[in-house]
């Protein structure tokens, strides 16, 4: 007779190996020495982070609206955090000394901007055209329902502008067809020209006397491409939107004085928001700047390639202190009698310059890594040195280099700060003032740690963008 | 932008055939020596053909772009110039260096020389420097140190401890470092207590509101021994270490140079120290009415920056010494393990001498970075060279331009010392025969 054979059933693996104990075995206790580092981190984890928390968040006074709720809890013994302090001077910490009737400009500043830059930081999410329209329609009925009728006008012709512009081209369309071609360029300059100056006076009539002179400016520049070139695309527009019309906008926005704004000077700006426009503005000019100075560096010319290398090997030479210093002390003794930059102006200059140094020093990285058959095949073309540049390399070079830009312009974010030492209020100004009043005397700690938690989420999610952009790049071309 | 490219370069592949219907594009302004040459003997015949048309012609055209930027940049600076020795003379400010001479009328509440207020500027300038130097070399001993024991724990199979070097990293490298220091020194340091209800380390050390307070080493007659002991002992073990690589070399034995070494350079001294019957007493600081007396008292601004500069580096070293150690090709250390070398051992023979290779340029100029970072020292009025220097010295003086030519030069002497030396290392250390 054939007995079936029927093996045994499996004996469940060791404890050690598998399950959850086989995971704390494998990685924390697998040798005495990792037993040992296992014990010390937990020791040094349970000093410092339930004292801390107990501190933060569990004996912390957040109720009341004045230094009582905290001083009442402190008398019964706790020691915990007063984020009374920061609930009550929040609006110092953003705005700073900005008017409080004022601050829906920035806010309306603020939201043009992440509007504008929301398809472009997340082109995968937009490229569908639904979403795109649709948060164009939400942008303006958020401006209509927090702002005004003329806020949400300008958020709809900022927004879907680009959207009518693209594709669209005059070029060759009228003049150049019936005359010569450089006849044709002069016509078509002219009527840009006559557009802008049309422009100009409509708004001067209109009794707005300080922007007709932007406005005219900006409808001449912008009128070029729609005469001169086949079309730019929707994203095309929207960048130069965001570099044209959109500085234009938050200039005349925070500084008001026109349109029955009221002015507020610079040195009432302060806080986050002053953190950010010197980012932000840091950021949009040290890269085009950087830019220039790369190429100078790989030039050919000789007058121009020194003066580039002389330039970057001593702002990288230097600290961003000193800059700030000279920008602050020398700067004004360089000007004619009676001359006088804002200050604000002036550390952005010298902070665009100072960061343009090393945007150049890591594109040179990245210019030097094409390899030369790219440049060779664009010149075997014809084609002029700038189209070579705009169209094969620095596209190219762009991608490369996105971890060392990113790194420049994480530093340049956390170097805002360095604007303290000249004076003006930043987000860290603005904390080392709000401790000074005699209210509020003795919660140091709350101040630094609130802006060390708005620093680090904006430096965060930037390095974690970056780190996306990045795998972006590299799965799409390699 | 990958969006955009497409329509942009239908524009301009017809834009190119338009430039091919009207004739020869010009040519690149940069192109390299070759493409150049046909490219302006092409130039040259068009110009023939076509009549005078100087700007079509590449070299005439670079140097007269040349030529416009060179002359607005001397028209810019000699506007400067012009403005500035005009507004000096409106204020009866003088110019030149001469003010390095005269007394400088203020006091430092740090100095490692000789100085009074009246002491010269020059000399201010100098015990600027040496304060400057003082905290990068404090701030660069510790955060080479922590940093390199954050990267390797990074690396390390223990999950507990390696997320917490993760965490530590992700946490302080993404805060302003110019916030970390006013919070070490504003935050934590100025709360102490007064002088008089001092944090006691026993007898030894004090740290209170005014700084941390520790012994003063006295040194007597015969302690002159015990450094003449020590200079002996790093001869020795230089040579020591030399012989044991050279050895090492030759014969594949090795010599455990290193541990020798450092017997040799504590036990020296210590020996010398020994037959001279200790010639040295510590001077113990004392609470004295109001303030503590004798000891070295360490400034809490010293403490602030130190510590600030030592944390925030470390992160950054740290991340430089793990892509170092993962960028050793795996199977090195497998390969080694094959031949029965203990974890230390190949850490210590075979991948860290490969890591440093990668490790070292960043990390040089990451200490570049740390000794302009110091410069933040003005903020809490560490009397480095930015404070007393181009802060005390310049508001004193009024000398804006001269005095902050030199804070400039001070560094960028720094930064050229530290190039070079980086250059000479990556030549010596490069790999070589590739």
């Amino acid at each position: 007779m054939v007995r079936k054979w029927t093996p045994k059933p499996s004996l469940p693996p060791p404890v050690l190996e598998g399950g959850a104990w086989g995971w704390i075995y494998r990685n924390l206790f697998s040798s005495p020495m990792n037993t040992v580092l296992t014990l010390i981190g937990a020791a040094l984890l349970i000093v410092t982070i339930p004292p801390f928390i107990r501190w933060a968040i569990l004996d912390a006074t957040w109720m009341g609206g004045s230094r009582a709720a905290c001083d009442k809890v402190a008398h019964s013994g706790t020691v915990g955090a007063c984020w009374v302090f920061i609930k009550v001077r929040i609006g110092l910490f953003l705005y700073g000394f900005y008017p409080d009737s004022e601050r829906w400009r920035v806010n309306l500043t603020i939201l043009v901007l992440s509007l504008g830059l929301l398809p472009i930081l997340a082109p995968t999410f937009f490229a569908n055209r639904r979403r795109q329209i649709s948060i164009g329609v939400i942008g303006v009925g958020v401006a209509w329902a927090l702002f005004s009728i003329p806020a949400a006008v300008f958020v709809l012709f900022f927004l879907f502008l680009p959207f009518g512009l693209a594709g669209v081209s005059f070029k060759g369309r009228w003049f150049s067809t019936l005359t010569g071609r450089f006849a044709g360029i002069l016509l078509n300059g002219l009527l840009s020209l006559i557009f802008g100056l049309v422009v100009y006076l409509a708004i001067k009539t209109a009794g707005a006397g300080p922007l007709a002179a932007p406005a005219g400016i900006l409808s001449f520049l912008l009128s070029l491409p729609l005469l001169f070139s086949k079309g730019f695309g929707a994203l095309a527009w929207r960048w130069l939107f965001l570099f044209s019309i959109f500085p234009a906008f938050a200039f005349f926005m925070l500084i008001g004085g026109v349109l029955g704004l009221a002015h507020v000077e610079t040195h009432y700006w302060g806080g986050l928001f002053l953190t950010l426009v010197v980012a932000g503005t840091g950021m949009a000019t040290a890269l085009p700047i950087g830019v220039f100075l790369a190429l100078g560096r790989r030039s050919e010319m000789p007058v121009i390639r020194i003066l580039c290398v002389a330039f970057i090997e001593f702002v990288r030479g230097v600290p961003l202190v000193s800059v700030l210093f000279m920008a602050s002390v020398m700067f004004p003794l360089f000007l004619p009698e009676g001359m006088q930059f804002d200050k604000l102006l002036r550390a952005l200059v010298g902070i665009s310059f100072f960061y343009a140094a090393y945007m150049a020093e890591v594109l040179r990285g990245g210019l030097q890594a094409i390899p030369r058959g790219q440049y060779e095949a664009a010149q075997a073309l014809g084609w002029s040195y700038w189209k070579m540049m705009w169209l094969i390399i620095l596209p190219q070079t762009l991608r490369i280099v996105i971890p060392g830009l990113a790194n420049n312009f994480l530093s340049l974010l956390k170097d805002t700060t360095l604007v303290a030492v000249i004076g003006l209020l930043d987000l860290l100004g603005i904390a080392k003032a709000a401790m000074a009043d005699v209210e509020w005397l003795g919660f140091t700690k709350e101040a630094y740690i609130f802006a060390a938690v708005v620093f680090w989420m904006f430096c965060f999610g930037m390095s974690r963008y970056s780190i996306h952009l990045e795998k972006k790049y590299h799965a799409r071309y390699r | 932008m990958e969006r955009r490219r497409p329509d942009v370069r239908t524009t301009h592949t017809l834009n190119t055939c338009e430039s091919l219907r009207r004739g020869p594009s010009r040519p690149p302004l940069v192109a390299h020596a070759r493409w150049k040459a046909v490219s302006m003997s092409y130039d040259r015949n068009h110009l023939k053909k076509s009549g005078l048309r100087l700007w079509n012609d590449a070299r005439i055209r670079s140097w007269a772009t040349q030529a416009v930027v060179l002359l607005a940049l001397i028209a810019m600076a000699g506007f400067a110039i012009y403005n500035t020795a005009h507004n000096l003379h409106k204020a009866g400010i003088t110019t030149g260096f001469g003010f390095l001479d005269e007394p400088s009328g203020f006091d430092i509440s740090l100095t490692l020389i000789k100085y009074s207020s009246n002491s010269t500027y020059a000399r201010a300038l100098l015990v600027g420097i040496l304060n400057t130097l003082l905290v990068s070399a404090l701030g660069i001993v510790c955060s080479t140190i922590l940093g390199f024991f954050l990267g390797v724990i990074h690396l390390s199979p223990n999950w507990l401890i390696s997320r917490m070097a993760g965490a530590y990293t992700e946490t302080i490298r993404n805060i302003p470092l110019l916030l970390q220091i006013l919070f070490w020194y504003l935050a934590i340091l100025a709360p102490l207590p007064g002088p008089r209800q001092a944090l006691r380390f026993g007898h030894l050390a004090y740290l209170c509101n005014r700084g941390l307070q520790i012994p003063r080493p006295i040194l007597e007659q015969g302690a002159g021994a015990a450094f003449i002991a020590l200079g002996a002992a790093l001869l020795i073990s230089f040579f020591l270490i030399r012989w044991s690589k050279a050895r090492q070399m030759r014969t594949g034995l090795r010599f455990p140079a290193y541990p020798t070494a450092l017997a040799l350079t504590v036990g020296i001294p210590l020996l010398a120290l020994a037959a001279s019957g200790f010639p040295i007493h510590w001077e113990l600081p004392i609470l004295k009415g109001f303030n503590f007396q004798g000891g070295i008292t360490i400034l809490p601004e010293l403490i602030a920056l130190w510590l600030a500069l030592t944390l925030y580096t470390a992160t950054f070293i740290g991340e430089y010494v793990r892509s170092g150690i993962l960028s050793v090709d795996r199977g090195q250390q497998e390969a080694a393990y094959a031949l029965g070398h203990r974890p230390w051992m190949t850490y210590r023979l075979v991948i860290i001498p490969q890591a440093m290779r990668v490790i070292t340029p960043p990390l040089i100029s990451q200490y570049l970075t740390l000794v302009k970072n110091s410069s933040l020292a003005v903020v809490i009025g560490y009397p480095d060279l930015m404070h007393v220097f181009a802060g005390t010295a310049l508001n004193q003086s009024g000398q804006a331009v001269e005095i902050i030519s030199i804070t400039m030069a001070v560094y960028l002497t720094i930064s050229l010392v530290i190039s070079l030396f980086m250059n000479w290392y990556n030549r010596k250390y490069a790999l070589k025969g590739s």
